[in-house]
């Protein structure tokens, strides 16, 4: 990158907004992964008969049926949000700041 | 090229023809192999139409840089859905239930760590390989060396367990001999890979997971079906049927302490974000955003697969576990536990659909090798040959020989090492090779792009630490020490080492980039806020050709 172009982008107080939002969305949205897997398989590790109990009387289904379909789909979900959230807030400052250095480019 | 291809397919037909009426007691090999032959004619097809549209460096790392996010995701997808992954977690299910749920987790979590944390940067900063990332702004002789030699470990050990599961898995399903049909394997995969590059091998894969998806979804929907779409009723018959009775209903032995379920999360996780060839995916699209869209349709692929494998699974367990027809003398499953999701295909499609799925399982084993290859070739031409050797100065063609060179020389490597491993016992190759992309790429690559204080001397003392560190306690761990060189007890008690070859890779790139005064180590941080802001922005990040 050139030295004008880099002077210029970090002069922009929307660069460094982009940079602040979007590295706490991300890192806020990998912990809550991780926390959420860990809890499952840590739970898995210390107490396997929580996730063994039937959902309710004279059924053999488990409550760890649902929790770890429920940990797959959460797993999507989390990638639509983020995705949702970048394409509508992030490519807008990421588009401006293009938009602030096209000339030079 | 046309009429080499017409000669090989003649070739094939003609072996394909007496093999089948060896062991074809049921006609079921006939089938198979019309289906599977006409995959590879349309797949040659491709890889026809590929190589002429792959005339430059970059069409054939990246397809030109101009696939969307939505192709992107189905070729990630199809990537980790192996036939490894298909018949390994429906057998896995089949035999211990919901413990193979726990697994399938495990390897789906790694993606959206992979989403917030590297996908963006790693499409803003790089061109061809990861190594392009780790090397921005350290000095390339030193990282991309580490860099290229971590991907060849990985892409290797995977790629010999890739070839040593399907050698068998095609003796079983099309009755062929283990080296020829190993031989297959191999040939295939060299045609798409030097002719056809990424946009062949994208194609197959997407092809491949299209036709994977669809089959598992049928047989999935026609386990439900039988039982009015109740889980529960599938369950209780389930139940019924196994030895294990109602313990298959939760968690059992796969995860037993706490040090073992965090090392074999941070394997699976960390390995994912390490793997060449899944990250080399990355710069098949045009720019972040595409990169971004990748993943989630990735992400939703992958999930929906598992929950399908999950039911097939049990599926299997009330069809083919007491069927006499899929039993041999002793009562054991013919073929074998991974043999569950074919035989139940069997059970509710037929000896039609038993062809199809066993056509789409050689399938997949063809894409996943192929998509190995092609990034273990990168690795030796573009940062090997052209970055470390040639120091850049290259023109393309040269390169572009060199990466078929590499790739030939690779498929043969492949060949030979899936010939030599028949009988060895090679369970720990996969754990291996996620271990080894877990604690050496992964901690490399991530500190490059968010750590200033990462040096060249840093990145390569720790990531080397890494890698000997993970290759060291998977030996001395019981799948190698124990099960491998029989050994009584193992000298180092844990099956997954990335909690601890991980940590050691941080810690030693951390210590040695710290104390690192030189004038190039000062000039390395300097540069970090130049290639922070582009991974940031994209701005100055390499586009797409068009064609």
């Amino acid at each position: 990158m050139k030295t004008e172009i880099l002077q210029k982008l970090k002069s922009n107080p929307r660069l460094w907004e982009l940079i602040e939002k979007r590295e706490k969305f991300s890192w806020t949205m990998a912990i809550i992964m991780l926390i959420v897997y860990y809890a499952f398989i840590l739970t898995i590790a210390f107490d396997p008969s929580l996730l063994g109990k039937p959902l309710s009387e004279n059924m053999v289904t488990t409550v760890g049926i649902p929790v770890g379909i429920g940990v797959i789909v959460f797993a999507f979900i989390l990638t639509g949000i983020y995705v949702n959230k970048a394409n509508k807030e992030f490519d807008v400052i990421t588009k401006e700041l293009h938009d602030s250095v096209k000339d030079e480019l | 090229m046309k009429k080499w291809l017409l000669l090989f397919l003649g070739t094939l037909s003609l072996f394909a023809a007496p093999a089948a009426e060896v062991s074809g007691k049921r006609d079921l090999n006939i089938s198979a192999i019309v289906m599977f032959l006409l995959f590879v004619a349309l797949t040659l097809g491709i890889t026809y139409w590929a190589a002429k549209r792959t005339r430059t460096a970059k069409d054939f790392y990246t397809a030109g840089g101009g696939i969307t996010g939505f192709q992107n995701g189905l070729a990630m997808a199809g990537d980790y859905m192996s036939a490894a992954s298909f018949l390994g977690i429906s057998g896995l299910v089949y035999l211990k239930g919901y413990d193979g749920l726990i697994y399938s987790i495990g390897f789906l979590v790694g993606w959206p760590i992979v989403l917030f944390l590297i996908a963006e940067k790693l499409r803003n900063l790089g061109k061809y390989t990861f190594a392009d990332v780790v090397s921005f702004r350290l000095k390339p002789g030193p990282t991309r060396t580490l860099a290229a030699f971590g991907s060849i470990a990985t892409v290797l050990l995977y790629l010999i367990a890739q070839m040593v599961g399907s050698g068998k898995l095609i003796q079983v399903l099309f009755g062929l001999d283990y080296a020829f049909a190993v031989i297959i394997v191999g040939v295939l995969m060299i045609l798409y890979v030097t002719f056809g590059g990424m946009l062949a091998t994208t194609w197959v894969q997407i092809i491949k997971a299209v036709l994977l998806l669809a089959g598992a979804t049928f047989i999935a929907l026609a386990v439900m079906a039988h039982f009015g779409f109740s889980f529960e009723s599938l369950f209780k018959e389930a139940v019924k049927t196994h030895p294990d009775g109602i313990k298959i209903m939760s968690p059992g032995g796969l995860v037993s302490d706490p040090i073992s379920a965090i090392s074999l999360g941070m394997a699976l996780m960390f390995g994912l974000a390490g793997l060449p060839h899944i990250l080399m995916r990355f710069f098949t699209v045009a720019d972040a955003k595409e990169a971004r869209k990748s993943v989630f349709y990735a992400t939703g692929f992958i999930g929906y697969f598992y929950v399908l494998t999950f039911i097939i699974g049990f599926g299997a367990i009330v069809f083919v576990m007491k069927n006499p027809e899929y039993l041999d003398a002793a009562g054991k499953i013919i073929g074998g536990n991974n043999m569950a999701a074919i035989h139940l295909s069997h059970a509710v499609g037929g000896n039609f659909f038993l062809g199809f799925i066993s056509a789409v399982a050689f399938a997949t084993i063809l894409a996943v090798v192929s998509g190995l290859t092609l990034a273990g070739a990168s690795a030796i031409s573009h940062d090997l040959y052209a970055s470390v050797i040639k120091k850049g100065q290259v023109d393309e063609i040269t390169e572009m020989r060199v990466s078929k060179i590499a790739t030939l020389v690779i498929g043969i490597l492949a060949i030979l090492l899936g010939i030599a491993f028949e009988k060895q016992n090679i369970a720990f190759m996969v754990g291996l090779a996620f271990a080894i992309a877990a604690s050496a790429n992964f901690p490399v690559l991530f500190l490059s792009m968010y750590w200033k204080g990462l040096t060249t001397k840093g990145a390569f003392r720790g990531g080397l630490l890494g890698l000997l560190t993970a290759i060291v306690l998977v030996i001395l761990g019981p799948t190698v020490w124990v099960s491998v060189l029989g050994n009584p007890e193992p000298i180092f008690p844990y099956k997954y080492p990335a909690l601890f070859s991980v940590t050691v890779a941080f810690i030693g790139i951390w210590f040695f980039s710290k104390i690192d005064n030189s004038k190039e180590a000062q000039e390395e941080r300097e540069k970090f806020e130049a290639q922070y802001i582009r991974a940031q922005t994209g701005i100055g990040a390499e586009g797409a050709t068009s064609h």
